[in-house]
């Protein structure tokens, strides 16, 4: 790629960061044990009369699990609320995709699970990075959002008996993951985005489609509204409200290629970080083992394959390098089922960056399958001649398809091809216990928020906390804080709408202004390509310094170069495509810089100059027991760290081990 | 289903494609079909990342480029949807346009691309058209009424595997909107049909059942969608293959509940 390095300075190189000078921020972790901290907290909490609600404007950004169920959940208890999303429906959202299930401290199974079970499984497998009074919450109200979830009518997988089915989930021991065939996204989902409708119905929530935040604004450093272009008559509007709670998803289209949706973005994140907001943890990605392989330039996102495939299908390369035959030419004694080989407990069930590390390392030694070298086998063999075509069509038979679909392949008959892609981010903003940022009425939600996966996150996990911050911590959160706030006036003509609008503004004729040859998509997939090789899978100091200087560079080129036809005054994809490429320019820097910083290796982030004579994730508890969250100080001037330190009273951290 | 190697067209590398594109510059202003040769088109790529590949070609020359919506790009966000050769999501069953591949096509052929044509789904640009009619049907009644917190345990109620089953046929629904697409009436029965399904087969949902049935049907007349007249149309091109039993079933429900007197 010929991207010039800029100028390197000939005087000693300036700070890449500076250490915070004043305190952390209260986390505002309750006192006392575990178990009660949540229930005591939320007796604590200051509650708002029901007919004093209405009179409370709350807006809400997204629509996916965690802002559909929280618009819900407010709208429910009375609170007027205005949400706002880039989709056209709010059923529209990513969460729509996620197919493998949603974990539940139910124990249905018997087979020994706890809510402390499920709290310790999330702490350990985030590689000792969250907050235990977070997990150890979401592990107590995931109850609740099973019992929700269905009682909202989403159509959970049944026995015969009549009950709810469920099945143990990459990496668990216990069966506590509940699904809706491969659709459970989708399904809970609908949940809430119907529990949503029934208060548009009812008037307690607006919905307001094709909107997209490009700025948040604060008055006297309280959140009080933001600042959004309609997507269709390109009308730049502002919105004042007591609260902001963003619910806009994760980043993980920085790396251009990813399983996300591709409206996927860190804008309306990033810009309330240029707002004041820290960002935690940025480097902190999951690369998800389970996708189909990138077949050529063309590609615009990857596909995943639910990873409870790995349930029923094995793993392997061929033991040879360089052995180009066909799957079935090749005799079980030359093939390598290495994940059953190195982990002989866990299996193809290992940790997603376990499984995904080792599939790099198989590829990077040559033993990569398919006609780039650059997949694994994921072969359902053995298990349709146990358990019969009919039992693996009814459990995978949609996946199948589309894979089938995709690649022109049947699985059936051949085995699967998989490669690892990013898949999710565990970083994110900065919330303290109540969800709430550093900006004071500024709420993160979801998958935006850093909070309780740490440094990986476990199979199934994710659509659990969406829905527990949106149904069982937003509605105690959010009241307390209105309750025990003095608001002033923020009129929508403020001064600091004025400012928030004209910058905004600025930054679109900015774009449109340059007129140049490099379209938004081009630019993306050049910081995909280097955010995938030094910021990916493996990462390492050499690697890092050059992103470092490249990215910056990159933007300079973007902003000399882009091109983006058309008016901001009417519907323009391009303009909107090249804002959120813009904003990606910018935190990539950051996301790397945290990786550069953090120079242990822990869950996804995997440093090459830290691991165990094994080739394991070797972590630092002594230097990196915290969480890093950074504060923008401007675009090309070092940003603050702030650190969190952790505290592990109940699982105390251990070396991680799958053998 | 997974796709018969007959239907999978004949694999060429580079292949010739012409388009011929619906342009429309605004809700009301007057659109044209505009023709496209792309000269390169890899059999492995979706039919978005055709429309991607001519889009960069417009954008590198100055023009604007087709607006077109879509998101996840893996068949179930249900956000795109184009009429290609008059056919809501192109020629595969139970496919979605971004889920369709060029390896379906043959060298040199042409392909006419529209968007979703209903009075209730009005152009916004190009390819692109406003569904939030379908929002407001579900706001009428397409929800079960429980506020969060209130639910019991998630065992208490049974409900057997049969009508789960059922009840997940239904709910597959992607709100895409090909049904109306591709119906001569515009009708929305099958994206309607298969919500109050969906929710009236289960226990759960039964004390609102007469009305939900009588309020989205209201709401989906309100609407200006057209009445369904027993075509199929509809369930062919359904990308989820949602069946028109659904629709049946969403008579019966209605009958049922204007017989009843529900409100
Ligand atoms: C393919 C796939 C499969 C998955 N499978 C599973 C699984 O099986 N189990 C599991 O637990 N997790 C799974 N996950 C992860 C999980 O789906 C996501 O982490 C989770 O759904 C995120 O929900 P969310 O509400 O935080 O955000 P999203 O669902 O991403 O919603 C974001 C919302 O923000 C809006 N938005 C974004 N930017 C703006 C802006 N600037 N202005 C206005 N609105 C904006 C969007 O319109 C959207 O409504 C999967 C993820 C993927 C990609
Ligand atoms: S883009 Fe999501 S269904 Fe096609």
């Amino acid at each position: 790629m010929a991207i010039a390095a800029p100028e390197r300075p000939t005087t000693v190189a300036a700070p890449r960061f500076v250490e915070a000078s004043t305190p952390m921020l209260d986390a505002r972790i309750p006192s006392g044990p575990l178990e009660r901290k949540w229930i005591q907290r939320k007796f604590e909490n200051k509650l708002v009369a029901p007919a004093n609600r209405r009179r409370y404007s709350v807006i809400v950004v997204g629509t996916g699990l965690a802002g559909a169920s929280a618009a819900a959940s407010l709208g429910e208890q009375g609170y007027d609320v205005k949400a706002f999303f880039i989709h056209d429906s709010p059923r529209r959202a990513h969460s729509i995709a996620a197919q493998g299930g949603i974990n539940a401290a139910k124990n249905y199974k018997n087979d020994g699970d706890s809510v402390y079970r499920l709290f310790y499984d999330t702490i350990k497998g985030g590689d000792y990075r969250a907050r235990e009074a977070n997990v150890h919450r979401l592990a107590e109200v995931s109850v609740n959002i099973l019992d929700q979830c269905v009682a909202q009518g989403v159509p959970f997988a049944r026995e015969y008996g009549g009950l709810i089915d469920n099945r143990s989930f990459g990496g668990a021991q216990v069966e506590r993951t509940f699904y809706a065939r491969g659709q459970t996204g989708q399904q809970l989902l609908l949940g809430a985005y119907q529990a949503m409708m029934r208060q548009v119905q009812a008037g307690t929530v607006t919905l307001v489609p094709r909107r997209e935040m490009l700025d948040l604004v604060t008055v006297d450093g309280v959140a009080r509204g933001i600042i959004t272009r309609d997507l269709i008559s390109g009308e730049i509007e502002r919105h004042s409200a007591h609260a902001v709670l963003l619910c806009t998803g994760g980043y993980g289209t920085v790396f251009y290629l990813s399983t996300n949706a591709v409206n996927s973005n860190v804008t309306a994140a990033w810009r309330a970080h240029k707002r004041g907001a820290w960002m935690a943890n940025p480097c902190f990605t999951q690369i998800h083992p389970t996708c189909i392989p990138v077949s050529g330039d063309h590609q615009s996102k990857l596909t995943l394959m639910s990873e409870s495939l790995r349930n029923n299908g094995r793993i392997w390369v061929p033991k040879n390098v360089g052995d180009r035959r066909q799957a079935s030419a090749i005799p079980e004694a030359e093939r390598d089922y290495y994940l059953e080989r190195k982990y002989p407990s866990f299996g193809n069930l290992v940790p997603r960056d376990v499984a995904s590390r080792n599939a790099k390392e198989v590829c990077d030694e040559g033993r990569g399958v398919g006609d780039s070298g650059l997949s694994v086998y994921l072969d359902f063999r053995d298990d349709i001649t146990r358990l019969g075509r009919d039992v693996i069509k009814a459990r995978y038979g949609n996946l199948f398809e589309m894979y089938n679909r995709i690649t022109g392949e049947d699985p059936y008959s051949t085995p699967m091809r998989i490669f690892p892609a990013v898949h999710y981010t565990m970083g994110g903003l900065w919330v303290d216990y109540h969800l709430q940022s550093s900006i004071p009425g500024l709420f993160v939600l979801g998958e935006a928020n850093f909070s309780d996966h740490g440094a990986n996150r476990l199979g199934a996990s994710a659509l659990m906390q969406g829905l527990a911050d949106g149904y069982f911590v937003a509605p105690y959160v959010v009241p307390d804080y209105l309750a025990s706030t003095k608001f002033g006036d923020a009129p929508v003509n403020h001064p600091a709408f004025d400012a928030a609008a004209i910058s905004v503004r600025g930054q679109l004729d900015r774009i449109l202004k340059v007129r140049g040859r490099t379209t938004p998509r081009e630019f993306h997939r050049k910081l995909g390509h280097l955010m995938w090789d030094h910021v990916g899978m493996a990462r390492n100091k050499r690697g890092l310094e050059t992103v470092l200087r490249e990215i910056p560079a990159l933007r300079e080129e973007f902003w000399r170069d882009i091109a983006v036809p058309g008016s901001a005054d009417l519907k323009n994809q391009s303009l909107e495509y090249a804002g959120r490429v813009a904003d990606y320019l910018e935190f990539a820097e950051e996301m790397a810089l945290d990786a550069l910083e953090r120079t242990e290796s822990c869950g996804g982030h995997f440093r090459e100059e830290s691991q165990t004579p094994e080739g394991e994730a070797l972590r630092d508890d002594e230097n990196f027991a915290h969480v890093a969250a950074w504060e923008f100080t401007g675009i090309g001037t070092p940003p603050v760290l702030h650190r969190e330190k952790l505290q592990f009273e109940y699982a105390h951290p251990t070396q991680r081990s799958y053998k | 289903m997974i796709v018969a190697p007959a239907l999978q067209g004949t694999r060429h590398h580079g292949m010739r494609i012409k388009l011929r594109v619906w342009r429309q510059a605004g809700p009301d202003a007057q659109g044209r079909l505009e023709d496209h040769q792309l000269d390169d088109i890899s059999p492995d790529m979706s039919f978005l990342e055709m429309l991607d590949v001519l889009n960069e070609r417009l954008i590198k020359a100055g023009d604007e480029p087709i607006d077109f919506d879509s998101d996840c790009r893996e068949g179930i966000c249900g956000t795109c949807g184009l009429m290609i050769d008059g056919r809501a999501h192109g020629p595969l069953p139970g496919t979605t346009t971004c889920q369709l591949h060029m390896r379906t096509y043959a060298d040199g052929d042409t392909i006419v691309i529209e968007p979703w044509r209903a009075d209730a789904f009005p152009v916004l640009r190009d390819l692109s058209v406003d569904r939030t009619a379908f929002d407001r049907i579900i706001a009428a009644g397409g929800f079960i009424s429980v506020n969060t917190g209130a639910a019991p345990d998630a065992n208490a109620v049974l409900v057997p595997k049969a009508d789960a089953d059922l009840a997940m046929d239904a709910a597959a629904c992607i709100a895409c909107g090909a049904c109306v697409a591709q119906c001569k009436n515009a009708s929305a029965a099958l994206f309607t049909g298969a919500k109050v399904s969906h929710l009236s087969l289960l226990p759960q949902g039964s004390p609102e059942r007469a009305r939900r049935a009588l309020r989205m049907v209201q709401q989906m007349d309100a609407e200006g969608f057209g009445s369904c007249s027993n075509e199929g149309e509809c369930e062919a091109v359904c990308p989820k293959q949602i069946s028109i039993a659904n629709i049946a079933r969403m008579n019966r429900e209605f009958t049922r509940a204007s017989l009843g007197g529900a409100s």
